[in-house]
């Protein structure tokens, strides 16, 4: 793929890079603590996956193969111009298949199919901070972390019980990295929250509006908040999927008309293609028989 | 089938792409609007991008706000985005708006003072009636009337204050002052800092808040001291030199804002000052950030912190245009991950409810 070789590699140049990768060593020394960098200008606008494309471009080589997705898909618009970007600026070569990539960009899903440890997951993150809607501001939430005082979340999760019967959080699910810090897995459905657990995969987060960076090394423990007798539950709708019959991916609902009628997909389509694949050899398998 | 219709798809954002420059050029029977244009004659425009997109260039604000259809946000963002790509060579030395070659200057708080009051080419005491006479291009108007400047210096109403002791003095930080576009704004942020945000901040914003101090959101007594605009020289020491040369001219805009103060336990009744320095023409906003800046202080002068204006979090946070923009307009990506796990927690919720009311309905 041919580089604009009017840009720097990856469009930051190196002491930039050099700077944000200092900010994900000591990230991924302190798992789910929020760091702190000197976020740049992009040219793509703030909130649209800023944080994720600057730790991209810092973590990215020539060697590597870049996959991007937006709600799961590879070819939602948002998913194609960071991937058009990188391509004009690295003209690295990018995938839509999960098992080729070497980085992931992602902004609100993980991945169905299990990562590896060859791989890098770059999450982009709108509010770094779990506990903004609890407290707003940042020189509290500083102190609160510092003193792992997070009482507030748990109050916060009880009253959904005593109002609700059940945890009313759905997505952006609190999590506690190495049983220390209160990390934002950023708004993520909870469904994919276990996936974070112990993942051999890197895992990288990039918030650029709000200047912070924070990591998950591999295999390391990310738990969801929950109580004893109110045990986390991920949800996902209860039915399967309409394209590749899948009953275990998280599904996106399509209306199909304005009477009610609907059906449900993959909302990882990677995922989705590679099953209708598997079917369709099978099926041709079984004719063949 | 509609799922196929919901994934928008390169060809999508190509075909989106060409109808915008379609639509920006517009009618190709009426002509084209030249960047010069812009820069002469919607001058104004051009000084509000250089301040937000901080970058002082009226070619490329011009640019900008050309290749955004006249969205000064959109252009600002440009002109930031350009920016960031640039090498750094260094630091000025900080202006001496003292010594600047005045266009206007104008003080409230004194009917005549050394260096005099100069009105400048401002729409105050214009009467807003619309011209229809620039409807029609025309002649350019005859040349407004010039005498010859009197050399007299105009030393900042402030310092006049200050050396009778009434204006407070402000306290050298003795340290280098940070550089936002390098290092993330952390909490509580220094003077210098406060100071940076405001001078890149969105000035409908800025405006609002300034506003909201004199209707009783903050506590302030304010005047204006004294507005200058004119051209200041930028001096920078490059290292491998060692003394100060002069690198160019730039327009700015300066506030001064007198507040009163009515002392607390370690200081006497004082008049303490806002300060508004904005890039370019933009006394709106000069005077707002003075607003803003003086409301910011509310915390080291022991003055209550109540209001919006006065909270340092909330203003320092929200006022970048950019920044803001970016986030509010993200809203329209898609976000149906999100929303189906809310529409599952939702109808989960309804059929607690449901359950929990229906024992109850059939007891007579």
């Amino acid at each position: 793929m041919n580089r604009d070789e009017a840009y720097n590699f990856a469009y930051l140049d190196e002491n930039t890079k050099r700077m944000i990768r200092r900010a994900l060593l000591k990230a991924v020394a302190i798992p789910g603590h929020q760091v702190p960098f000197g976020a740049r200008e992009m040219p793509l606008p703030y909130g649209w996956g800023t944080g994720g494309i600057q730790v991209t471009a810092a973590v990215l080589g020539a060697a590597d193969v870049l996959k991007v997705i937006d709600q799961g898909a590879d070819d939602t618009t948002n998913a194609v111009s960071i991937r058009r970007f990188f391509n004009r600026v690295a003209g690295v070569e990018t995938t839509t298949h999960t098992g080729d990539a070497t980085i992931i960009q992602t902004r609100h899903r993980i991945p169905e199919a299990k990562l590896t440890e060859a791989q890098i997951l770059v999450y982009q993150v709108p509010m770094p901070e779990p506990l903004f809607r609890l407290e707003p501001r940042l020189a509290e939430t500083k102190r609160m972390h510092a003193l792992a005082d997070y009482g507030l979340m748990h109050v916060k999760l009880y009253e959904d019980i005593a109002r609700h019967g059940h945890i009313a959080t759905s997505y952006s699910y609190p999590v506690m990295v190495d049983g220390r810090y209160l990390m934002s897995p950023s708004p993520i459905p909870a469904f994919d929250n276990p996936k974070m657990d112990r993942m051999p995969a890197l895992q990288l987060f990039g918030a650029g509006r709000e200047k912070r960076i924070y990591a998950v090394p591999p295999y390391t423990e990310v738990r969801s908040l929950d109580f004893e007798d109110h045990p986390f539950r991920p949800h996902r709708a209860n039915a399967s999927c309409e394209l590749c019959g899948s009953r275990s991916s998280y599904l996106d609902e399509v209306v199909t008309d304005d009477r009610g009628g609907r059906m449900f997909v993959c909302s990882d389509t990677d995922y989705c293609e590679t099953r209708q694949e598997d079917l369709r050899t099978e099926n041709a398998k079984g004719e063949a028989a | 089938m509609a799922y196929v219709a919901v994934k928008g798809g390169e060809r999508a954002i190509g075909n989106a792409h060409a109808w915008l420059a379609e639509t920006r050029r517009g009618d190709a029977a009426v002509l084209e609007l030249e960047v010069a244009q812009i820069g002469q004659q919607l001058g104004l425009a051009v000084d509000r991008v250089m301040a937000e997109g901080s970058c002082h260039d009226r070619g490329l604000a011009a640019l900008a706000i050309k290749q955004s259809k006249g969205d000064l946000i959109e252009a600002a963002f440009l002109l930031r985005a350009y920016r960031t790509t640039l090498p750094r060579f260094g630091y000025a030395e900080p202006l001496d708006t003292a010594a600047m070659l005045i266009r206007r200057r104008v003080s409230a708080t004194y009917k005549d003072l050394p260096g005099g009051q100069v009105l400048g080419p401002t729409f105050d005491y214009t009467h807003r009636l619309l011209d229809f006479a620039l409807a029609a291009a025309g002649e350019p108007p005859a040349p407004a009337p010039e005498v010859e400047a009197e050399d007299a210096v105009a030393p900042r109403v402030t310092e006049l204050l200050s050396r009778e002791g009434l204006m407070r003095r402000e306290k050298d930080a003795a340290q280098e002052p940070a550089d936002l576009t390098r290092q993330p704004l952390s909490f509580p942020a220094a003077r210098s800092t406060r100071l940076q945000n405001l001078a890149r901040g969105d000035e409908g914003f800025l405006l609002g808040l300034g506003y909201s101090t004199q209707r009783g959101y903050g506590n302030s007594h304010p005047f204006v001291g004294e507005i200058r605009q004119g051209s200041v020289t930028v001096c920078l020491t490059p290292p491998e030199l060692g003394f100060e040369i002069e690198i160019g001219e730039i327009e700015v805009t300066e506030c001064q804002m007198v507040n009163q103060f009515h002392g607390s336990r370690s200081e006497p009744p004082q008049f303490t000052r806002g300060y508004g320095l904005v890039l370019g023409h933009g006394e709106r906003k000069a005077m707002s950030m003075a607003l803003v800046d003086r409301a910011l202080m509310a915390g080291e002068l022991g003055e209550d912190r109540t209001a919006p204006a006065q909270d340092e979090e909330f203003v320092l946070l929200h006022s970048d245009n950019v920044e803001a923009t970016g986030f509010v307009e993200h809203l329209k990506l898609p976000h149906y991950v999100d929303f189906q796990s809310e529409l599952e927690v939702v109808r989960l919720m309804r059929a607690t409810v449901a359950s929990q009311a229906e024992p109850e309905q059939v007891e007579p």
